[in-house]
């Protein structure tokens, strides 16, 4: 038997690993709901799709990549081929209090959700097997060393952005604003949407919404408090912090919209949840609940006001993962070098507490090389995909809606005709028969 | 014969059905639908993004009538819809060469 091993402690890291993987499908809600009835489909089939992508990979050499032993230790990258196929973690170690095969499964769902976040800035135009290739690409080549950087906190074989001292307790960095600077460089790559600030592209099924923001609020406690990976303390306290910070930022996004529009919106509260969730993921660990309220609060007004942004610079950011997950990461990133407090569990003191500039610049240059790098590489990914098998679907596929052009489906079934058809065959015969006719 | 068909607000519908069952109406067809007369549509806000809905959310109501009823069957309607508001809707009338009942394949008149 494993001596060693917390049964406690296993427990809550396994599952949180299951409250991180029902974040996956709430996004998929999330961002399903805000997209037209004719493409509500394929945002889901795109945030799934990736899904199935990064797990592979990540149980083939991406977890060695992330969290394998750096070369020549200088916190780049982990040795690929360190956990070859997870076939070496199988064996029971009695000297681990928690299975190596738990933090596996954890930080598996940070990779699949942080690629499936992306989608949010592309959806309505973007092929599916183009999406597929993109996933697979950026997962190896942009989020699988930064997660080594960020996650891997070995002193000594660890990542650079960790052995700076740099704070991301569940990844502001690593996670939000990589994907938010994807976001932006596919979203500029692949272009506008046809009719876009022109033709109405209301959020189609608000309830819908509303059900993702809840399932990722849920899920969003085993993304912050599984991080500590341990059922402790800390992680009672980031708890709180998270849970708190998401009600201020709730209120923050609704009070902006109040004020400059004139009436709170269920998509404002849904937002101003989801802006709250993502500024509190590097600072829960950091600051007390004042600070996360402080926090949340921030976080909700300055995304609000961030998704107007698209507009004027003309980028067409189709669900804002740039105005909520760029701009709420590098605000709770950089948040941490003005209100951590040593009571905290990071044990840092930032400004306000008397611990000087020197967190806050770490925090800055962790944001900073994260956002660079993550735009830099995607913007290249895109560009070849681009040119060489096509990212974008043609202008007629996206007026008809990629449910259909891409998928052979449609959402919603209003009515009892069911648009005049009849059974054509199955498979190979129906596609013949349709050619008959 | 003819077709009177009326546009008229949503919430009026119940009181207009009523309204033509009671000068012996005994069938209507009914459908949503949307448009604008001289009532336009609204605004509405999403993540601080303004659209303008003009297209309002109405009713069409559909009834077959012989010559001589036409009048009262046009004049429940309006009775019944009308608010004095804006938005409340139009009635017109056309003529109606054939009916034809499915079930039984009466014609003309019988099949009203």
């Amino acid at each position: 038997m494993n001596s060693a091993l917390n049964t406690g402690n296993t427990a809550w890291v396994l599952t949180s690993a299951a409250l991180v993987l029902l974040m996956i499908p709430g996004l998929a809600f999330f961002y399903g709901g805000m997209v037209r009835t004719k493409s509500v489909l394929n945002m889901l089939m795109m945030v799934m799709g990736s899904l199935f992508v990064v797990g592979i990979l990540w149980v083939a050499f991406g977890y060695s990549m992330s969290f394998g032993d750096s070369y020549g230790n200088n916190g780049l990258l982990g040795n690929i081929g360190q956990y070859d196929w997870l076939t070496s973690l199988m064996a029971n170690d009695p000297k681990a209090s928690l299975p190596a095969m738990a933090f596996v499964a954890f930080q598996a769902m940070f990779a699949c959700i942080t690629v499936g976040l992306i989608a949010g800035a592309i959806a309505d135009r973007t092929k599916f097997g183009a999406w597929m290739v993109f996933s697979a690409i950026w997962a190896v080549l942009v989020y699988f060393p930064v997660a080594h950087w960020v996650f891997d906190l070995n002193p000594t074989t660890g990542g650079f952005l960790a052995k700076w001292g740099v704070i991301d307790f569940a990844g502001g960095t690593a996670v939000h604003i990589n994907a938010g600077a994807a976001g932006l460089a596919l979203a500029i790559v692949i272009g506008r949407r046809v009719g876009w600030k022109k033709n109405p592209m209301k959020p189609h099924n608000l309830t819908l919404v509303m059900i993702g923001a809840g399932l990722l609020w849920f899920g969003w406690f085993g993304f912050n408090a599984g991080s500590e990976a341990a059922a402790d303390n800390s992680a009672s306290v980031v708890f709180v912090n998270t849970f708190v910070a998401t009600c201020a930022a709730g209120l923050g996004w609704l009070a902006t919209e109040k004020l400059r529009d004139g009436h709170a919106t269920s998509l404002g509260a849904a937002s101003g949840i989801v802006a709250g969730l993502v500024a509190i993921t590097p600072s829960c660990s950091a600051v007390n609940p004042q600070g996360a309220i402080i926090i949340g609060l921030l976080a909700g007004v300055v995304c609000a006001l961030a998704v107007g942004l698209k507009y004027k610079l003309g980028f067409d950011d189709s669900l804002d993962v740039v105005g909520v997950h760029l701009v709420g990461g590098i605000m709770g990133t950089l948040l941490i070098g003005f209100l951590a407090t040593k009571a905290a569990p990071a044990g840092v003191d930032g400004l306000f507490y008397g611990g000087g500039l020197s967190q806050l610049g770490k925090q800055a240059a962790g944001a900073g090389i994260v956002l660079v790098y993550s735009f830099v590489i995607a913007t290249l990914i895109g560009l070849v995909i681009k040119y060489t098998r096509g990212f974008r679907v043609s202008t007629d596929d996206e007026v008809l809606g990629v449910d259909l052009s891409l998928h052979a489906e449609t959402a919603y079934e209003f009515n009892e005709s069911g648009g005049g058809g009849h059974f054509a065959g199955v498979g190979h015969a129906a596609r013949s028969h349709m050619e008959e006719e | 014969m003819k077709l009177v068909t009326a546009i008229i607000k949503p919430f009026k519908l119940e009181d207009v059905k009523n309204a033509l069952e009671g000068t012996g109406v005994h069938g209507m067809t009914v459908s949503e639908a949307s448009g604008f007369g001289r009532q336009r549509g609204h605004t509405e806000v999403y993540r601080g993004a303004e659209y303008t809905v003009d297209l309002v959310p109405k009713v069409r109501l559909e009834v077959l009538a012989d010559d001589d009823r036409v009048d009262s069957v046009v004049d429940a309607i309006v009775t019944a819809a009308q608010t004095g508001r804006i938005g409340d809707g139009k009635v017109w009338v056309v003529p109606v060469e054939s009916i034809v009942r499915v079930r039984t394949g009466e014609r003309g008149s019988e099949a009203i």
